[in-house]
């Protein structure tokens, strides 16, 4: 009797580590493949071009992660950064004659960018929790409407940032701090701020306890209306967000600008181990899943041992893996 | 059988024959493209409403019914719709998709209506009266001819693709076929799907991968943007130079200002569109025989000649 709880607590407790640690164990293989393939892989260019370039996605998965806990899905995300990206691109158009080439020009131009991403947010936030309708038609009806504004704004072509502003603007993507470049040192404070308030303020215990079960949280006191519209306007701000380390990398966006976002940062969330359906989130966990899904392409690129025709395939097949790792030890719970 | 019914009939019968002729005093053309999700896409919308107003202006008797779809669903309903609703006499289509895209065009045709199929075939050959559409192959040997002019044996070059289709393959198989015996070397190639985004990631790992690029092969002004940034972040400026394509007019414009890395492009003109409406509206108000294929030359752009090719008005 006794050998059978110690082995059944045993293992628990393996199972435990290993849906925790699935994703980490995923990522370090690909590490290891990475480095054993191409010598340069661990080359601090490689390296920097990677965490840069999975910033933006990074940055919009930490805001999603918190939709997601509280049991929402966001699908306007991609649109919405390149609705946001071809509004800062304007407006700062409009402004360089009254500002000139300069930090308020850019200073403006983020303002921009983040009160869009609010006002975006926002919208969808009203729409899902005063209306009280289905966050997946709100964000699905979103999705297309900025996408076709986007397409609109540019008539068709690309919205291109004014030559000289661009150059000022550049070094936000490209410079940094000691050697760090800008996007992965905010990304790197934008996820640890997202852990911080996950685990240790109220409003990441009420995201949780809204995704696990409303009637129970609104029973609690908490504000469930309240928490819900928070989740959606901090995500659109992390949109805006994200959209400022953007637009100064190519200084254009276009209506294919963004595509598909939506779903990798989905994919980032679910990899790390948040429960799509809502109740439970970890923001380190969609760190590790955004690097893993940079990471897939970053190899494929550089080892190109099989067609590039099949990259989807891999792709889609290391991110299943990711899941099944640490599903298994749920399942059996 | 009553009077009053075969007066009816009679009525009906002469209002059936009446339609057509009634109708063709004004012609219908419909125009069926794809949205603009991209930057030639964009360029080819906006020569199709060019087109569409220049000849609703000089042909009074002449009414265009023009429709972007974002799939090849979304085409394939509109179509249904310009037939059942606008009785066109004529139906412009750029194939979204070719294979979902055939039957449905296959029956416009066998009502009778004038088809013709701008720059992505149908699956089945001779069903349009008219075929207009860019040198794909001519596009990837233009640009190969280059690289073989202007590189040594043993000189390297990456390869940037576009989206997986067959279009991208004539270009990809006419440039291989176009460099080959010159001695030069293609690492790499890998998919930038005709978008900057793409382009610079497959770069930047281009860039950590190869210590030794002479030229780079973009096959589209997009992604020559993505490149020419992600070579530019690396620092890399004098070593290589880019070959875009499809004529961009920011592209174009460094070429006329002398860009040492942009030396040349080469055409794949999205006003192809407006050579489709203009010969079909030419055939529709005329005895003018346009029926065939018409093929738009892949030209070479150089700093002398690039003038000429550049458009200022246009999204693209």
């Amino acid at each position: 009797m006794t050998d059978t709880t110690a082995a059944a607590s045993t293992a628990t407790r393996r199972r435990f580590s290993l849906h925790t640690l699935g994703p980490v164990l995923a990522l370090i293989a690909l590490v290891i493949l990475g480095a054993s393939l191409n010598s340069n892989f661990l080359s601090y260019g490689n390296v920097t071009n990677v965490l840069a370039r999975s910033a933006f996605i990074g940055i919009i998965a930490v805001g999603m992660t918190f939709v997601i806990t509280g049991g929402g899905i966001d699908l306007s995300v991609g649109s919405m950064a390149a609705f946001v990206a071809g509004t800062m691109i304007l407006a700062m158009n409009a402004l360089v004659p009254t500002l000139g080439i300069g930090v308020p020009l850019v200073m403006a131009g983020m303002a921009v960018a983040l009160l869009a991403g609010l006002a975006a947010g926002w919208l969808n936030g009203v729409l899902i929790a005063k209306v009280g309708i289905e966050p997946f038609i709100v964000t699905l009806g979103a999705m297309g409407v900025y996408r076709s504004l986007t397409t609109w704004l540019a008539d068709g072509g690309t919205l291109s940032l004014n030559f000289d502003a661009r150059s000022f603007y550049r070094p936000v993507y490209y410079d940094g701090l000691l050697g760090v470049s800008w996007p992965i040192i905010v990304f790197a404070l934008v996820a640890i701020l997202g852990e911080i308030a996950m685990r240790k303020t109220p409003f990441g215990r009420h995201c949780a306890s809204l995704g696990a079960n409303e009637q129970v949280a609104r029973y609690s006191a908490v504000k469930v209306d309240r928490v819900r519209m928070a989740t959606y306007i901090l995500l659109g701000m992390l949109v805006g967000l994200a959209t400022i380390m953007y637009v100064p990398r190519l200084g254009s966006a276009s209506g294919s600008t963004g595509v598909l976002w939506e779903l990798e940062a989905i994919a980032a969330v679910i990899i790390g181990g948040t429960v799509l359906k809502g109740g439970f989130g970890r923001v380190w966990g969609t760190v590790v899943g955004v690097l893993i899904l940079s990471l897939i392409d970053n190899i494929l690129n550089l080892a190109s041992i099989v067609s590039p025709y099949l990259n989807g395939t891999i792709q889609g097949v290391i991110v299943i893996l990711a899941v099944v790792l640490q599903r298994q030890g749920k399942t059996a719970e | 059988m009553n009077r009053r019914t075969i007066f009816k009939g009679a009525a009906l019968g002469l209002a059936l024959v009446a339609g057509p002729v009634a109708a063709q005093e004004t012609k219908v053309i419909g125009v069926a493209i794809p949205s603009a999700t991209h930057g030639f896409m964009g360029g080819l919308n906006y020569h199709a409403q060019a087109a569409i107003e220049r000849l609703e202006a000089t042909y009074p008797q002449l009414d265009f019914v023009l429709a972007t779809a974002g799939d090849a669903g979304k085409m394939v309903n509109d179509i249904e719709d310009m037939v059942a609703t606008r009785n066109i006499s004529a139906l412009v289509v750029l194939p979204f998709e070719s294979e979902p895209l055939t039957a449905p065009v296959q029956a416009v045709k066998e009502q009778g209506i004038w088809v013709t199929v701008v720059d992505r075939g149908l699956s089945v050959p001779g069903i349009e009266d008219l075929y207009v559409a860019g040198d794909n192959t001519g596009f990837g040997r233009v640009a190969g001819e280059y690289f073989a002019e202007n590189l040594k044996e043993g000189d390297n070059v990456v390869v940037l693709r576009g989206i997986p289709t067959t279009l991208d393959n004539e270009r990809v198989d006419a440039f291989q076929a176009a460099i080959e015996g010159s001695g030069i070397n293609v690492l790499d190639m890998q998919h930038g799907n005709w978008n900057r985004d793409d382009a610079f990631n497959v770069m930047q790992d281009f860039l950590s991968k190869y210590d030794d690029i002479d030229a780079v092969w973009a096959a589209d002004d997009d992604m020559a943007i993505g490149v020419l940034e992600a070579i530019s972040q690396a620092g890399r400026d004098d070593e290589m130079w880019v070959v875009g394509g499809a004529g961009m007019k920011e592209i174009i414009k460094r070429i006329m200002d002398g860009d040492p890395m942009l030396p040349v492009n080469v055409t794949y003109p999205p006003a192809q569109i407006a050579t489709a409406i203009e010969l079909t509206a030419l055939g529709q108000v005329s005895d003018t025989p346009v029926a065939g294929r018409f093929i738009i030359g892949s030209q070479r752009i150089t700093p002398d000649n690039a003038e000429q090719f550049y458009f200022p008005d246009s999204p693209f």
